[in-house]
């Protein structure tokens, strides 16, 4: 992958400073530190940063098509540009380089804006179109890449990272009080809003086209699902069939590249899933990198060494200290440019410089796969709260959700009282298209108690009404199993999991991520499925652990899910606190920023060192704080660590 | 059940949960579950705080929003255990 920048002026003689753009560049140099290229020409300035995957050689950018009238800056990969390439050839187009970017700029000439449609893979790019003066921005289908602008009286300016257009001088880093009030609910802002006021991003599947002074959006794919009632059904053998090839030919063409492939192991189901797939296709032995805690509640070592035994790769392991995480953390919030409820981000900043460390440029992952094809406990917990609404009385019908919950340990009939309370949120109203998410995000907004009063005369109404009313009206039409995937698929999947967790902490090591589950055909695939193939009662991802089941180990298929999750506050309170967490988290400092209570926190920590297990609730919002405050401390006071 | 145990218990759901020692944040017959001040490892720290500091062993079966679920309705169970 890449770094893309660059700059549209309004008054299309200004001519921009290459200078500028080589800044933008810079501050993105982790994302291609194999070089960097410039275009420059009056009214438009295009900047990228190169991490050589593909066409070692030739692939240097910016790139133009034949005339040199059309020019692009890329990030991303093209997994079919081949079979793209030999139709475009057939259609008389000739090529100077063998890199998927220029396929890029001749798809555009030959199809116009339709082209991304034919496009499978992970991008964000800028195409420059001179004749017409025309700017065209997109970002993948599932938000795998990222891409932001801002918007001034005089320009235009876009960059892969928030740090990149604070580079250009074009805005200030402000906090969004809107952005930190979605985060403390759905764990980060929704496109278009980010964390900094006056900065964008473009949604998932999202184009930003800039013609004639006007600036207009263009949504070219979406999460889709079938009305309730329309589902796919057949034959289960025949569909395990059609899932085993859909995602082996997802895999294979994410095997193209020019340097060597290796993929994480978490010892679950999906990463499991792709590395029985990839043993089928790489000759050589694959290597596989995965991360482990010495919590043991937290560690799954002994889950990661059973499929390496079994698929025998050639396996690089890293553990992960509460100490580490405390060092990375300051790192992690510079390259995740938003604050965090979890630390889990940081850990996968480690496991992506062993990779690196160990030569290999290119990981895929098994992301995405929770998400296509039923897999997350909210599922399951909407499912039986669905069952529950249609009785709100019944005292047994709650009592199931103590099968998801265990830890819960409420064992008499009369604990439903409680359950109805904790997961009661929103009951009476199934038909609401937030139903399935309402108890979480209720949980999450409890970091809002700390806010101070004055930010909190900031924020606008509520992050949940703004989201409500944002929905399209056909998810009303979709079966209440479907509603449940579409927000998770355009909450916390592209705006946390692909990118805090995702892409930034990949790119902070110069590491490509590929995610064969959100290859789109998989995703229309999956998405056209009656539910019951996905959640069958209340087990999850049953077709894939049908389709995998003579490849997998019993012991994997069998393992209860478990979330990805690291050490939290753990990290940071009792003997070993870092200096910068008790500078950041002093009164003064909380009272400097503005946004907390510096009583309330001062109350948090101290229960937090007293704490033998500190409750999630208080997990979560010290992290947030802590990671608010560095968020703060690096981008608006500019101080390093 | 004396005023002592209740602010006592009082003291100890702000300074935990609320986070603050301003008495007017939380009424004597509030309910926690509905305010939303615990969660569900929250009320096991109730349940701690209850047996350890109190010195009140709790039941499964007393784990039910009447014994629980508020200042004064935690103060009237200790109270009748431990005059039990």
């Amino acid at each position: 992958m890449c770094g893309i920048a660059g700059t549209l002026y309004f008054d299309a003689q200004r001519a921009p400073e290459q200078s500028r753009l080589e800044r933008m560049v810079k501050a993105i140099a982790h994302r291609g530190p194999d070089g960097d290229g410039y275009h420059v020409e009056p009214g438009v300035g295009l900047g990228h940063a190169r991490l050589s995957i593909i066409d070692l050689g030739g692939g240097a950018q910016p790139i133009h098509n034949g005339k040199r009238t059309v020019w692009i800056t890329y990030n991303g990969e093209i997994f079919n540009y081949i079979e793209l390439r030999q139709d475009l050839e057939a259609r008389g187009h000739q090529f100077y380089t063998h890199s998927d970017t220029e396929v890029i700029v001749h798809m555009y000439e030959e199809f116009g804006d339709r082209f991304v449609d034919q496009l499978n893979g992970q991008f964000a790019f800028a195409i420059w179109d001179r004749p017409k003066r025309r700017l065209v921005l997109a970002r993948d289908r599932a938000g795998i890449l990222p891409l932001y602008y801002a918007q001034t009286r005089d320009e235009l300016v876009f960059a892969s990272e928030v740090k990149s257009i604070l580079a250009s001088g074009a805005v200030k880093a402000e906090l969004d009080p809107n952005g930190l009030d979605e985060l403390m609910t759905f764990w980060a802002p929704l496109a278009p809003r980010t964390m900094f006021k006056g900065v964008n991003q473009l949604a998932p599947g999202e184009m930003l086209i800039v013609e004639n002074g006007s600036v207009k959006r263009r949504q070219y794919w979406e999460w889709s699902f079938p009305e309730a009632g329309a589902h796919r059904h057949g034959a289960q053998a025949d569909l395990e069939q059609e899932l085993r090839e859909v995602l082996s030919d997802a895999t294979r063409l994410r095997l193209r590249a020019d340097v060597p492939v290796g993929a994480y192991l978490s010892g679950g189901l999906d990463s499991s899933t792709l590395v029985a797939l990839l043993q089928e296709r790489v000759p050589q032995t694959l290597r596989t990198f995965s991360i482990g805690f010495d919590d043991a509640g937290l560690d799954e070592s002994v889950h990661q060494r059973t499929v390496v035994d079994y698929l025998r790769t050639s396996h690089n392991h890293i553990q992960c200290s509460t100490a580490d995480i405390a060092n990375a953390f300051p790192r992690t919030i510079h390259h995740s440019e938003m604050p965090v409820l979890r630390t889990a981000p940081a850990p996968m900043q480690m496991l992506s410089g062993l990779v690196r460390r160990s030569n290999v440029k290119v990981v895929l992952t098994g992301e995405g796969a929770d998400e296509v094809l039923g897999g997350y406990d909210i599922f399951k917990e909407a499912k039986v709260r669905h069952f529950w609404a249609q009785q709100p009385e019944s005292s047994w019908r709650p009592a199931l959700l103590k099968r998801l919950y265990p830890y819960l340990n409420l064992t008499s009939a009369q604990s439903a009282a409680y359950l109805k309370e904790f997961f009661g949120v929103g009951l009476q109203n199934p038909a609401d298209p937030c139903f399935s998410h309402l108890p979480r995000w209720a949980t999450t907004a409890q970091c809002k108690l700390f806010w101070s009063d004055d930010f909190r005369g900031r924020v606008d109404g509520s992050a949940v009404e703004r989201f409500r009313d944002s929905l399209p009206g056909q998810v009303r039409g979709w079966h209440r199993f479907n509603r449940g995937e579409y927000l998770e698929a355009k909450t916390l999947l592209p705006s946390y999991l692909l990118s805090a967790q995702g892409d930034r902490m990949l790119m902070a090591s110069s590491v490509e991520g590929r995610f064969p589950f959100l290859d789109h055909r998989l995703i229309e695939f999956a998405n056209r499925l009656h539910p019951r193939y996905k959640m069958r009662v209340l087990k999850e991802k049953h077709l894939l652990k049908q389709a995998m089941r003579d490849r997998l180990p019993a012991a994997i298929l069998q393992r209860h899910k478990q979330p990805y999750r690291a050490p939290d506050a753990a990290a940071f309170v009792g003997d070993r606190t870092p200096e910068y967490v008790t500078e950041l988290m002093s009164p003064q400092a909380l009272a400097r920023t503005g946004y907390f209570d510096p009583d309330k926190v001062t109350r948090l920590v101290a229960k937090l060192q007293r704490a033998k297990v500190p409750a999630a609730r208080d997990n979560m919002a010290f992290v947030g704080i802590l990671s608010t405050q560095l968020w703060h401390a690096q981008f608006v006071a500019g101080q390093k660590f | 059940m004396t005023d002592a145990l209740r602010e006592q218990i009082r003291g100890f759901i702000l300074e935990n949960y609320l986070f603050t020692d301003d008495k007017s944040a939380l009424g004597l017959d509030d309910s926690l579950l509905e305010r939303g001040i615990v969660d569900s490892t929250g009320m096991l720290e109730i349940i701690f705080f209850i047996e350890e500091q109190l010195g009140v062993k709790v039941k499964d079966e007393e784990m039910v929003p009447d014994n629980l679920d508020g200042v004064n309705k935690i103060a009237a169970f200790v109270a009748k255990r431990q005059a039990a």
